[in-house]
């Protein structure tokens, strides 16, 4: 079809466990996972699909690489899990470093293919078992396997040590006081009202995120708690690389860790995957239906505390401001209306993109896309160039993104394309909006 | 020859259909209480209205942005399904072997149903070879099924103006018909039984676990 030669990218987590694989291995694992791990959907998606490639326009991917078809949805399924099926797994470790490549660096699992397939075939569910061949054949960019590996001995996904996250909370607290009297971290408070989890990154390097939570919370007078051992993390980065008896652990350490502190609930910081985990990917995983305690994103969060009027806003913020909606919070679980409801309370000037809501272009970060680390930049930034245009054709000068992934994605996005806009989590806006009583302020 | 072909195969086929089509769903009910994340996130209220929002045309953003495709697909459906059902000969043919019959529709509009349905299946082949991002997942059976769906109307549109040898022509369609109906359950036509499960089940998941649209 005289496509582009793609650019080769070496990545240690590829390149070096391919050189030992065998035929018999490769072939040994791949029935196995199709023969004990699928059943229905595998079955009947490769049965309905009828490669009509209407799936192609929903993907930010394709769309981006000026519609080059090795980027559509069913183009990087066909590149990898039909070969595989139709070769029964007799396939080289080159292939499979190939598909390691489409179905970890290249597809975001971000879902939006399955509302534009008139089947609703779960694409992303089939490049996922991609992934899950490749992981349980070490075969997983170096970057995203580290964090794995953190998550594997630590329960938390940057290799943070117990004392250094008390040691966090601690200096983060302090440094809340310094604005808000009363602000506190209470660490493992039996019975409070929220259990507050966040992603193991924000002690690792965005620390004043926890600072500017226990300030909000001190506000608004909410009892609430965080853990002082294992579970505080909620992000699971094994969800994303195959390896899925991780990614249960790390789920049932984040609930255990509020049904030990007898918690009313979890309240999850400004992050998707994490919440996608804890809502459905790692409770299908430990076979429970439902999570056994009830969860909320910091959207539906901040929309309570908005609406109840137990955060008051001052002033509203001035600058133009649009937004990205995460995928995992958005398409996965219908939060764009109250996440525009809590950006037109505290925000004068918003600018809907376009498309938005479930029909948003994904951040091309989420899915562990960005976790492969610096190799897989370049192609994840030129990966999504509609996401540029999207929000330059908004004028706004700030992107609201509450998700972790997204903010770190559309950073890169905005220094890419030289958009010259700034990224906030919606915190940090209400940081700069709501009133602070004079009682509580600190002096 | 023709009395063999014209009495038992359309019977046989009949029976391959009907039996396989039963196959494929129960061998669906198995392997989707074997896969266990299926059936307990199933939803009625949420697959009918996916369901709703993908047999409606233009109810979907997708069916918008590519509106062509889909006033061709909806055409193409309609008809593939419906024309063989209401046509003239074909009611008769029914009625002198059962005895029920039902309305038909006039000559000259079956005559034009016809044509639609071919034209709407040379589009989807056109589409097939210019579209890149068709092209690239398409195999010689995509060929194939896109030619077992049109043969029978090509074939019936030739023996119904008596184009060729009559006998031999109307062979030739009955024959057609019956890989068609054998091949739907076995092959990717099988589309035709599996599409309103899938897209409840993909309407349960977005809507009842996920509180999304999937439209």
């Amino acid at each position: 079809m005289g496509l582009p030669k793609l650019p080769i990218v070496s990545d240690p987590g590829l390149d070096e466990p391919a050189k030992t694989l065998t035929p018999q291995k490769i072939e040994e694992v791949i029935n196995r996972v199709i023969e004990k791990e699928t059943a229905a959907r595998l079955r009947v998606y490769m049965k309905t699909c009828v490669h009509c490639g209407l799936c192609s326009d929903a993907c930010h991917w394709y769309l981006s690489n000026d519609r080059d078809p090795r980027f559509s949805p069913v183009g990087k399924v066909k590149q990898t899990l039909w070969e595989i099926l139709r070769r029964k797994g007799r396939v080289d470790a080159d292939f499979l470093k190939e598909c390691s490549r489409i179905a970890h660096t290249e597809c975001n699992v971000c879902r939006k293919c399955s509302m534009y397939c008139p089947f609703g075939i779960d694409i992303a569910y089939q490049l996922l078992l991609v992934r899950r061949i490749c992981s349980l054949l070490g075969l997983v960019p170096q970057f995203l396997q580290d964090t794995v590996n953190s998550h594997a001995v630590t329960l938390n996904q940057m290799w943070v040590k117990q004392d250094e996250w008390i040691d966090t909370l601690q200096w983060q607290e302090e440094d809340a006081r310094d604005e808000v009297s009363t602000a506190r971290i209470p660490l493992d408070k039996e019975g409070a009202d929220v259990f507050y989890s966040i992603i193991g990154p924000e002690p690792k390097i965005l620390a004043q995120l926890i600072g500017n939570i226990a300030q909000i919370m001190a506000v608004a007078g909410v009892d609430w708690t965080m853990p002082s051992l294992d579970g505080w993390d909620n992000s699971n980065m094994a969800m994303y690389s195959g390896d899925f008896e991780t990614m249960g652990r790390v789920e049932r350490a984040h609930h255990e860790a509020a049904l030990r502190l007898k918690c009313k609930r979890i309240v999850m910081g400004e992050c998707g995957h994490a919440f996608r985990g804890a809502v459905y990917d790692g409770p299908k995983w430990l076979a429970w239906k439902e999570p056994p305690i009830p969860l909320i994103h910091a959207i539906e969060f901040y929309h309570e505390l908005l609406t109840s009027g137990k955060l008051k806003v001052k002033q509203k913020f001035e600058e133009p401001v649009t937004v990205q909606d995460p995928c995992n919070v958005v398409r996965g679980r219908g939060l764009g209306g109250k996440l525009r409801e809590i950006i037109r309370m505290t925000c004068a000037d918003f600018t809907e993109p376009e498309p938005g809501l479930e029909h948003n272009y994904c951040c091309a970060a989420g899915g562990g896309v960005i976790n492969c680390g610096p190799p897989w930049k370049p192609s994840r930034v030129k990966g999504n160039r509609v996401k540029a245009e999207q929000f330059e054709a908004t004028g706004a000068h700030i992107i609201i993104t509450p998700c972790h992934n997204c903010h770190s994605g559309i950073e890169d996005i905005v220094a890419g394309y030289k958009l010259g806009m700034h990224v906030k989590f919606f915190s940090e806006i209400l940081m700069q909006v709501i009133e602070i009583p004079d009682d509580i302020k600190a002096s | 020859m023709y009395d063999l072909i014209s009495r038992y195969l359309v019977w046989i086929a009949f029976a391959v259909f009907v039996i396989g089509m039963a196959y494929q769903f129960v061998n669906l009910y198995i392997q989707a209480k074997r896969e266990k994340a299926i059936l307990p996130y199933m939803t009625w209220k949420h697959s009918i209205r996916s369901l709703l929002h993908w047999i409606v045309p233009f109810a979907s953003r997708n069916m918008r942005i590519r509106y062509e495709t889909t006033i061709v697909t909806f055409l193409f459906h309609l008809c593939l399904v419906l024309l063989p059902i209401f046509l003239t000969a074909h009611v008769v043919m029914f009625s002198f072997a059962w005895g029920p019959s039902w309305s038909t529709v006039s000559a000259s509009a079956a005559d034009w149903l016809t044509v639609l349905v071919l034209l709407t299946a040379v589009f989807f082949l056109l589409r097939r070879l210019m579209l890149p991002e068709v092209r690239f997942v398409t195999f010689p059976s995509d060929y194939l099924l896109l030619a077992i769906a049109a043969a029978p109307f090509v074939t019936g549109f030739i023996a119904r103006h008596q184009w060729f040898d009559y006998e031999t022509m109307v062979l030739i369609h009955i024959i057609a018909g019956a890989v068609m109906l054998i091949a739907i359950p076995f092959t990717r036509l099988s589309h035709m039984l599996f599409f309103p499960f899938t897209r409840a089940y993909m309407g349960s998941e977005f809507g009842a676990v996920r509180n999304a649209r999937d439209w």
